[in-house]
């Protein structure tokens, strides 16, 4: 346990686990207020600095930058180490980067709700803040990944390492792209191919790698048997890293972007079905005999959710990005319900699984309340699905009402059913977020109170 | 197959690799294409609806870019297109379908195109409706359409006033808005062949 202690840093996870936590609740409360202006209810109509534009932009960017990036980086933080039996370089600078990173992050809400939002889809941050963010998450970069990757470099690694360094060598690039090309470079036209590519790839080449290499790490530990297929793995690494930075384009089918661009991007978005099934394959396979196990560990069944969902939502991508659905379904709210099915119900579900196994080991005490851990469970997986089916429904009737020339504010008339179904999903949302805050706060109050009685018993 | 698995075939091939490959075969050199072509000229005299707001050419070309920094900060692109798409009818419904050209002014830098359709596509909206529909739709799109759902913008009108008035915020909004797809409004539909226009033309029969 001790050697255990000198190889990860705990108190640093802790940091970034807890935050990513408090994040969460934000995001599911901006992604709930601003869904009530779909529906006429909306709580601030007159407040310039929530007018409801600017809170979708908070719900879109915590979910990428507060949210998943904090979660992941407190898994990167666990898992690295262990995977490579090398320590980050220095703690020290890991808490440093958590709080330039973190306050970088609070700037970014204050500066999107105050009116200083960059155009670029997924990179809303205030422009200023960008080459801050950047440097901050190549600090970040270089004090994890050459203190693990780099000093164990001759060792032969596990596929989450895999996924984790090419991901972590990605992202910084990523970043750079897509903040500052489409504003100083490229306008227009060739400012929409980059930003496509920004899109993409911040899901594609950061969000992906990441969630599905910790997959890949969390089933063998909680079923504690090999993984299935060290072949498959390989195929669905590299099938990542060569197909999915090509599939930008397909965010801007029928647009003017060059055809030839186009169509590439719709190739390499269908190849895409070869690295998924690879991925999903590879996961069922392994907790195939082991199915009973879905039903009794909560971290397990988290994981096997995640990747049905990951499967649902690949295949409708792949299928969707073809010119021809394309047609039907951009503009819509199916593509909204994609994007949900995506960063929610597939890589959020998967780092609930890492949390809901971790939690008691990076705390050092139980899970506060298994049945809260239940009750986040079950309400999430029916919320996500119900929210899918709305969305989609929606998509459908909203793709195919502007095709026949309804007058459009008839197509406005049509959805809100539908928007009024997600807005009572998103409170199902809700209580669910609020069963998991509860637990994680809890387990950590749990936690400190046996640490006190701990330390007043040594001084007494 | 070793070899795929090692610390520099990671680092290089698929780390940086990959990523160049995509970005320079699919990023820049569209890009790149693209931006040769020729630029499109912001409007050279202020139209006839807008002369009692703005006095000189270099007035209103300002205002056109502050109304389009209200249009980001107020993530209007997050739920209105800005382009016309060569299916689904949609040249029917909105006008000429666009082509890469159109973009190539320093309006469009960063570009709005917009990914998500909760309104109207909005590239071909100049002219369709008044100043005064605008300025009343901004200030509360119920007034003039009541099952919209787009929000209000209240905080660009001096509300001190009956009825409010709009500050000089709300009126480059709207000298925005109604110069977006200007320049089709001179193109005759005689003109209008889907087979000239739906497809981006080749820079390089310049």
């Amino acid at each position: 346990m001790e050697k255990e202690k000198d190889l990860v840093s705990f108190p640093l996870i802790k940091a970034h686990l807890y935050f990513a936590v408090l994040m969460s609740f934000i995001v599911v409360v901006a992604g709930l207020t601003y869904s009530m202006q779909f529906i006429d209810l909306y709580p601030f109509p007159k407040i310039e600095w929530l007018s409801p534009g600017r809170v979708r932009m908070l719900h879109t960017q915590a979910i990428a930058y507060a949210w998943l990036a904090n979660i992941f980086f407190a898994i990167i933080l666990y898992m690295l180490p262990k995977l490579t039996q090398k320590p980050i370089l220095s703690e020290k600078f890991g808490w440093f980067c958590f709080y330039v990173y973190n306050f970088l992050i609070i700037l970014t809400v204050v500066g999107i709700l105050g009116g200083y939002a960059q155009a670029q889809e997924w990179g809303e941050t205030p422009l200023i803040l960008d080459p801050f963010i950047a440097v901050a998450a190549v600090c970040w970069i270089v004090n994890v990944v050459g203190g693990t990757v780099w000093r164990a470099r001759d060792q032969q690694f596990y596929v989450t390492v895999w996924y984790f360094l090419a991901a972590l060598i990605w992202l910084p690039l990523v970043y750079v792209m897509g903040n500052f090309l489409p504003q100083y470079v490229f306008g227009g036209t060739g400012g929409a191919t980059i930003s496509s590519m920004y899109i993409h790839d911040l899901v594609g080449l950061f969000v992906t790698p990441i969630g599905v290499g910790m997959a890949y790490y969390l089933l063998p530990v909680i079923l504690k048997k090999p993984l299935y297929s060290h072949a498959l793995s390989l195929i669905g690494f590299w099938g990542l890293a060569f197909f999915y930075p090509m599939n930008a384009a397909h965010h801007y089918l029928w647009s003017p972007i060059p055809m030839w661009t186009q169509y590439a991007s719709v190739v390499a978005s269908v190849g895409m079905h070869v690295v998924v099934y690879t991925v999903v394959f590879n996961i069922f396979a392994t907790m195939a005999s082991d199915w009973n196990k879905v039903g009794t560990s909560l971290p397990l069944r988290w994981v096997f959710f995640g990747t049905l969902f990951y499967l649902i939502t690949c295949i409708q991508c792949a299928i969707h990005s073809t010119l021809t659905v394309q047609e039907y379904v951009h503009f819509t709210d199916w593509v909204v319900g994609h994007a949900h099915l995506v960063l929610f119900g597939t890589f959020s579900f998967w780092a609930f699984g890492f949390i809901y196994h971790f939690l008691p080991k990076i705390t050092g005490n139980d899970l506060f309340s298994k049945a809260l851990g239940e009750w986040h469970f079950w309400l999430s997986v029916v919320g996500m699905v119900l929210m899918d089916i709305v969305l989609i429904a929606a998509g459908l009737i909203q793709g195919s009402m502007w095709r026949n020339l309804s007058p459009f504010i008839d197509t406005v008339i049509a959805s809100k059913p539908y928007w009024w179904a997600r807005t009572l999903v998103g409170c199902v949302l809700l209580v669910a977020e609020v069963c998991f805050f509860i637990n994680v706060v809890m387990t950590y109050l749990k936690g400190r109170k046996l640490r006190q009685s701990v330390r007043s018993e040594v001084m007494a | 197959m070793k070899n795929l698995e090692k610390f520099s075939t990671l680092f290089l091939v698929a780390g940086f690799g990959s990523f160049a490959l995509a970005f320079l075969l699919l990023g820049v050199w569209p890009a790149i294409m693209t931006n040769r072509l020729e630029s499109q000229p912001l409007p050279s005299e202020i139209p006839a609806d807008f002369t009692e707001y703005y006095k000189t050419v270099e007035e209103y070309q300002a205002a056109l870019f502050q109304g389009r920094d209200i249009y980001i900060k107020e993530a209007c692109w997050h739920c209105h297109s800005q382009f016309v798409r060569p299916v689904g009818n949609e040249s029917i419904r909105y006008g000429l379908v666009s082509v890469a050209g159109e973009y190539q002014n320093d309006l469009s830098k960063p570009q709005l195109f917009g990914t998500r359709r909760v309104g109207p596509d909005l590239s071909r909206e100049a002219g369709k409706r008044t100043n005064d529909w605008h300025f009343a739709h901004f200030y509360n799109p119920k007034l003039v359409e009541p099952e919209s759902v787009m929000p209000q913008f209240s905080w660009y009108y001096d509300e001190s006033t009956n009825p409010p008035t709009p500050k000089k915020e709300a009126v480059a909004l709207v000298a925005y808005i109604q110069s977006l797809g200007a320049w089709t409004l001179g193109v005759k539909s005689s003109a209008y062949d889907l087979n000239e226009v739906t497809m981006p033309p080749n820079p390089t029969e310049n």
